[in-house]
């Protein structure tokens, strides 16, 4: 029988919904291995998270105290090891955000462990497919070690819905290795817009803005959207890093994304070709973003989308 | 101070991918090779630390084939002092790279090991993390900075790591969900590095002929004593579902009415 522990992911004894995506992995990997999902939150507020958890997993496990404020890769790493010895896990299944991403890995060499990173699907008990050559090709790799390591792309896993019963719920005691590394501080990206990887709609923008965000924003609040940049528009400083979406920064896939003065290099379809429905508006008709495009509009912008901000107030 | 950084040669992303007719990898003919972009921002995060705390020393390692030391040469000729190439043939799995990165790690013992994220060939990016853990290394990945790229700070070519006064810190900003975070490292300590840590420079024509006469030191696998066995296998490579194409649309009432009545998106 097969254990399947999923490190969720918290801030404020509040899970990330993330962590729901990687639940709904963990059941699907259930079902091909035959055994049970449980869960494990690190951290302060871990306690009360675990409780949110049990309401989808077997067991919710709880580590919090001294040595795990803060989320260093080091310490709960050691501690989602150790718990997965305790519990004899078999496959680890985290959600492949920078919390995942920094962790994953560290887990796997504790554990001896193989890692398939970023999943999309899961093919078998060990086999997985991913995307590689930024999204170019897709690969199915097979994990080869007794303990497997998996991270999830959240967008390609529905959100988990409750199990029928609650599971258990036990805070467990973890000794803190002591870490050579320290938090000092964390600068926060304030925004009163749904977050970008949950967003059901997000537009973006891209060199064509020339730093002017503002009809890009106005059409934001008309649709209740998230706001994404290409990375031309975060190097040069005109927007945050983690607003960008791509191969390297965020993978979205709303019900509509809306590419505003982008011109669709490869390394940003990567990031936003699983929406459901995309539409590009771009001066350049012969920008690659419209081969992706459902709706292609040729125009500027500046024109274009003031004019869609206020057609789509008329429709509502 | 001794930096070691590594230098992948991976596909050019300018490359057209192809998948093999068999699914058993891309099709490798015709398409134009270079030096992970991601390596190429952490060698030149390693050149700026070194020079700016003199003296020191960067090696630049690749594990790949024989032509892999053109990518460590390119690393050179940007100002790497020498190199290391561990030879190895054929699909080597994040893992097997890492063990042998331990190896090379202790018999050069430096002081700070940087990297890029992740390689834009198989975009793992995972190595960083198991050799961190493998040495028992505090780790920073994703390493950025809080100045943009057009930057007076980028411009005089600062590091944007900063080692603490006594050399034996290391502060890291990193781009992190929601905002940046700063973590100090004790070194040793790994760091991976993200796209706006800094703008990799140019070789210059008289730094690519120095670089020629700069020692590449070739290993084995077998005489670093580690067995190059796969943990994660690739078992089929296949091309991605294509999108159908859509429809241009000649002004904005039509993209509404579009979205509206055909896709229901609005």
């Amino acid at each position: 029988m097969a254990t399947i522990l999923v490190i969720a992911e918290q801030a404020h004894g509040q899970l990330k919904k993330a962590t729901l995506s990687a639940v709904t992995a963990a059941r699907q990997l259930a079902v091909k291995n035959g055994g049970q999902v449980c869960g494990l939150v690190i951290g302060p507020g871990a306690g009360k998270s675990a409780q949110e958890l049990a309401g989808f997993v077997a067991s919710a496990y709880s580590v919090e105290g001294a040595g795990f404020e803060s989320a260093l890769a080091e310490t709960h790493g050691a501690a989602a090891a150790e718990v997965a010895k305790k519990i004899g896990a078999t496959d680890l299944v985290i959600a492949a955000t920078a919390y995942g991403k920094d962790l994953a890995p560290r887990i796997a060499a504790k554990l001896q462990a193989g890692v398939a990173s970023d999943i999309l699907e899961v093919v078998s008990g060990n086999q997985f497919k991913r995307a590689m050559w930024a999204g170019n090709a897709i690969a199915t790799v097979e994990v080869t070690t007794p303990v497997k390591v998996i991270s999830v792309r959240a967008t390609e896993f529905k959100a988990a819905e409750k199990a029928a019963s609650a599971g258990k719920v036990e805070a467990l005691t973890v000794a803190a290795p002591a870490a050579k590394t320290k938090f000092v501080g964390f600068t926060e990206v304030k925004s009163t817009r749904p977050e970008l990887t949950e967003a059901s709609v997000v537009v973006s923008g891209g060199r064509g803005t020339k730093g002017d965000f503002k009809p890009i924003e106005a059409l934001a609040d008309v649709l209740n959207a998230a706001v994404g940049a290409s990375r031309a528009v975060v190097d040069a400083g005109w927007q945050p890093n983690d607003m960008q979406v791509g191969q390297t920064g965020k993978v979205v896939a709303p019900k509509l994304y809306i590419a505003a003065g982008i011109s669709g290099a490869i390394q940003h379809l990567a990031g936003m070709k699983g929406s459901k429905t995309i539409v590009a508006i771009n001066k350049d008709a012969e920008a690659p973003i419209f081969q992706v495009a459902d709706y292609g509009l040729v125009a500027d912008l500046f024109k274009a989308l003031p004019e869609l901000t206020e057609e789509l107030k008329k429709l509502k | 101070m001794k930096i070691l950084v590594t230098v992948k040669r991976v596909e050019d992303y300018e490359s057209k991918i192809k998948v093999k007719p068999d699914n058993s990898w891309i099709v490798t003919e015709g398409v134009n090779y270079r030096a992970n972009p991601f390596d190429e921002i952490a060698v030149e995060e390693a050149l700026r630390l070194r020079d700016t705390n003199a003296p020191s020393e960067v090696i630049a390692v690749s594990i790949g084939t024989a032509a892999a030391s053109a990518e460590i040469r390119s690393a050179l000729a940007m100002g790497a002092d020498r190199g290391i190439l561990v030879k190895q043939d054929g699909f080597v799995d994040s893992d097997a790279v890492a063990r042998l990165l331990v190896k090379v790690i202790e018999k050069e013992k430096p002081d700070l090991v940087l990297m890029g994220k992740q390689a834009v060939d198989v975009d793992d990016n995972v190595v960083g993390q198991l050799l961190a853990e493998y040495l028992g290394y505090g780790q920073a990945t994703f390493a950025s900075k809080q100045e943009s790229l057009e930057s007076p700070e980028e411009k005089a070519k600062k590091p944007g790591l900063k080692l603490g006064a006594d050399k034996k810190t290391l502060q890291v900003v990193r781009e992190v969900d929601g905002g940046v975070e700063t973590l100090e490292l004790t070194l040793p300590a790994l760091v991976t590095v993200d796209l706006r840590l800094n703008i990799p420079r140019y070789a210059s024509l008289p730094n690519i002929m120095k670089a020629k006469k700069k020692p590449i030191e070739e290993l084995a696998p077998a005489a670093l004593g580690v067995e190059v066995t796969a943990k994660v296998k690739v078992v089929r490579v296949e091309a991605p579902k294509a999108r159908a194409a859509g429809v241009k649309v000649p002004d904005v009432p039509t993209l509404v009415k579009k979205l509206h009545e055909e896709a229901k998106a609005v």
